[in-house]
């Protein structure tokens, strides 16, 4: 390749303006997130946290880790569940191609393009009668449909690649179609597992819709509504507010940091999100 | 790069399929009937979307033809009401205002979210020191939870601490009540969702862009084709499919949209900031007395919307894979 060096610096140059201007309210937040409570109505606004405070951290360290427990509990167990669900479904319509399946790829396709708000608005009258608002289970049974279908579809992208020379060598050695799933389709899918755990982990993290309409009254708030209330109670502190929203930022961050590969593959093998 | 290499092996794959299957009948034939059993490893996944999206969908289509109250809603017996529900929606003085919000608000954030996350896969594209690591970092707001981004913008967009207005002073300009005036709510959630909105539309166009063979640009440079004009006549007619794609995902995303507007506004004030999602929520959730049967209307007549856009995705979609 021939690059004049002096031209693509400058292009650097212009990609880091950009890259600062599309970020700049994330750098927003942080500083806000520092910024003492007689400083935050300043005119004009602090653009750096010189006399910075750790008093809204501390806020969330007193009145927020239990929605963060409740967010990482139910993270899991969404993972869990959509693990255990779209992976053997992957699989199956990946390699053994069933009479239906494309069928069935089709209702998942449909299924992801359900609106949220109509969603929550069936869970909650099918929860009121089975008792289940509220709880747990509920809301990650609740969550995993958010990334179930996403999950099937990049488990079944993924596990085409695998060779069929591979599969029928474990048949060869006398595996059956269960045991051939469990010690060789899965330890060869690790990367489609990652990339799965952590959308859907992101996704139930982020969920606020189901949270506000299924989890709103109860116990088990996640971080969404720990902020929410935030907000409607007291528009004061603000760097209170915007310490959480730093705090529950962090698995977005962790993921980008950590699985950067895999989440272009999601974005554009996925393409849909919520 | 992997997301390039991800997208064909799906594209090849199902190519593969098609022509695979004509030639050999045969054997098709005789394993297809203990193919049935595959359906084991798929039974999980078809009792959750009958029991989590399609009876959810059906008790959502029983709320809207029924008259429920609080108590009907909580031990039954709500009597049938026919379309009673759609007909009170359809004529609220809410409904068209409401209606034009949500197609301004599709229109206008797709229109945004699409140019500016073009022109950034095109500046990306051309490779320079550092890029991969800026493109990720672009992707942050599109991973913030909905409602880190709306809380961070309701404070930029505050009226008298904001950033925005303290930046709109300094060239002179008076501070605009961007929350709450009816005149700039619908504006200020838009602006929100569009710097949301710009990451997913750059990533997929990037990848487009990627799929491209750099010898019809070469072929171009040769002719002396300027850079406008390789855009119009190279770049824009070869990512005319993606750009599709891009933009029916894009409407069917930004018809759902609901977190962020109604963090930022509640949809208000006045309703102007009201689109088909945050009134079925405000109906359904947002007042002290639940109008469950309206709400569950609304929602089933935004469903119509999505599904329609979702056919003509998968419809454009299946066309270009068969090619």
């Amino acid at each position: 390749m021939t690059t004049s060096t002096p031209r693509t610096w400058w292009k650097t140059g212009i990609g880091l303006v950009l890259t600062g201007l599309m970020l700049f309210p994330v750098y927003w937040m942080i500083n806000v997130s520092f910024t003492r409570d007689q400083d935050m109505r300043a005119s004009p606004p602090h653009l750096f946290p010189t006399n910075g405070t750790l008093d809204g951290y501390r806020a969330v360290l007193d009145q927020q880790l239990p929605y963060l427990g409740t967010s990482f509990l139910v993270g899991l167990g969404t993972v869990a569940l959509t693990v255990a669900l779209a992976a053997p479904a992957g699989y199956a319509l990946a390699k053994l191609r069933p009479p239906g399946g494309p069928a069935l790829s089709f209702m998942l396709l449909i299924a992801q393009m359900i609106p949220g708000i109509i969603m929550a608005m069936g869970f909650y009258a099918i929860y009121l009668t089975l008792g289940v608002l509220n709880t747990l289970p509920g809301l990650i049974l609740a969550d995993t449909t958010l990334a179930v279908p996403f999950a099937v579809l990049i488990f079944t992208a993924f596990m085409s690649g695998i060779p069929d020379e591979l599969l029928q060598a474990a048949v060869v050695d006398g595996a059956g179609r269960l045991r051939t799933f469990w010690s060789v389709v899965l330890p060869v899918s690790r990367n489609s597992i990652v990339t799965v755990s952590l959308f859907a982990f992101l996704w139930s993290w982020s969920d606020f819709i189901f949270a506000s309409t299924l989890a709103g009254g109860g116990d088990y708030q996640p971080i969404t509504l720990g902020i929410y209330h935030y907000i409607g109670n007291n528009n004061q502190q603000w760097n209170a507010i915007m310490a959480t929203a730093v705090v529950a930022s962090i698995p977005a961050a962790v993921l980008l940091i950590l699985a950067q590969r895999y989440v272009s593959m999601g974005v554009t093998a996925g393409a849909v999100k919520d | 790069m992997p997301s390039t290499t991800e997208t064909s092996t799906v594209v090849r794959d199902q190519g593969g399929a098609a022509t695979a299957a004509p030639p050999g009948p045969p054997p098709t034939r005789s394993r297809r009937p203990s193919r049935w059993w595959a359906w084991g490893f798929l039974a999980p996944v078809t009792i959750y979307l009958a029991a989590f999206y399609a009876y959810p969908l059906y008790r959502n289509v029983e709320l809207s033809l029924r008259e429920y109250t609080v108590r009907s809603f909580v031990q039954g017996g709500a009597p049938f009401a026919g379309l009673d529900n759609y007909r009170t929606v359809l004529t609220d003085p809410a409904f068209g205002p409401t209606l034009t919000h949500t197609l301004v608000f599709t229109a206008a954030s797709l229109a945004f979210q699409f140019t500016i996350g073009m022109a950034l896969a095109l500046f990306f594209h051309q490779h320079f020191p550092l890029s991969r690591t800026l493109r990720a970092l672009i992707l942050v707001p599109w991973l913030l939870p909905l409602i880190v981004s709306a809380s961070t913008w309701s404070w930029l967009l505050n009226s008298d601490s904001g950033l925005v207005n303290a930046a709109l002073g300094v060239i002179g300009i008076d501070p605009v009540n961007w929350l709450t005036s009816p005149g700039w709510s619908l504006t200020s959630v838009i602006i929100a969702n569009v710097w949301i909105g710009i990451p997913f539309n750059l990533v997929v166009l990037y990848s487009g862009l990627q799929a491209i063979p750099t010898e019809m640009y070469e072929a171009s440079a040769l002719d002396g084709a300027t850079g406008w004009q390789r855009f119009w006549g190279i770049t824009f007619p070869l990512l005319r499919p993606v750009s599709l794609i891009t933009l029916l995902l894009g409407l069917i995303y930004t018809l759902k949209v609901f977190d962020i507007i109604w963090i930022m506004t509640k949809g208000g004030p006045t309703g102007s900031s009201a689109t088909l999602a945050t009134w079925s929520y405000r109906l359904g959730f947002g007042n002290l007395l639940p109008e469950f049967g309206p709400g569950a209307a609304i929602g089933n007549l935004l469903i119509v919307l999505a599904l329609i856009a979702g056919l003509v995705y998968i419809r454009i979609e299946r066309r270009q894979q068969l090619r």
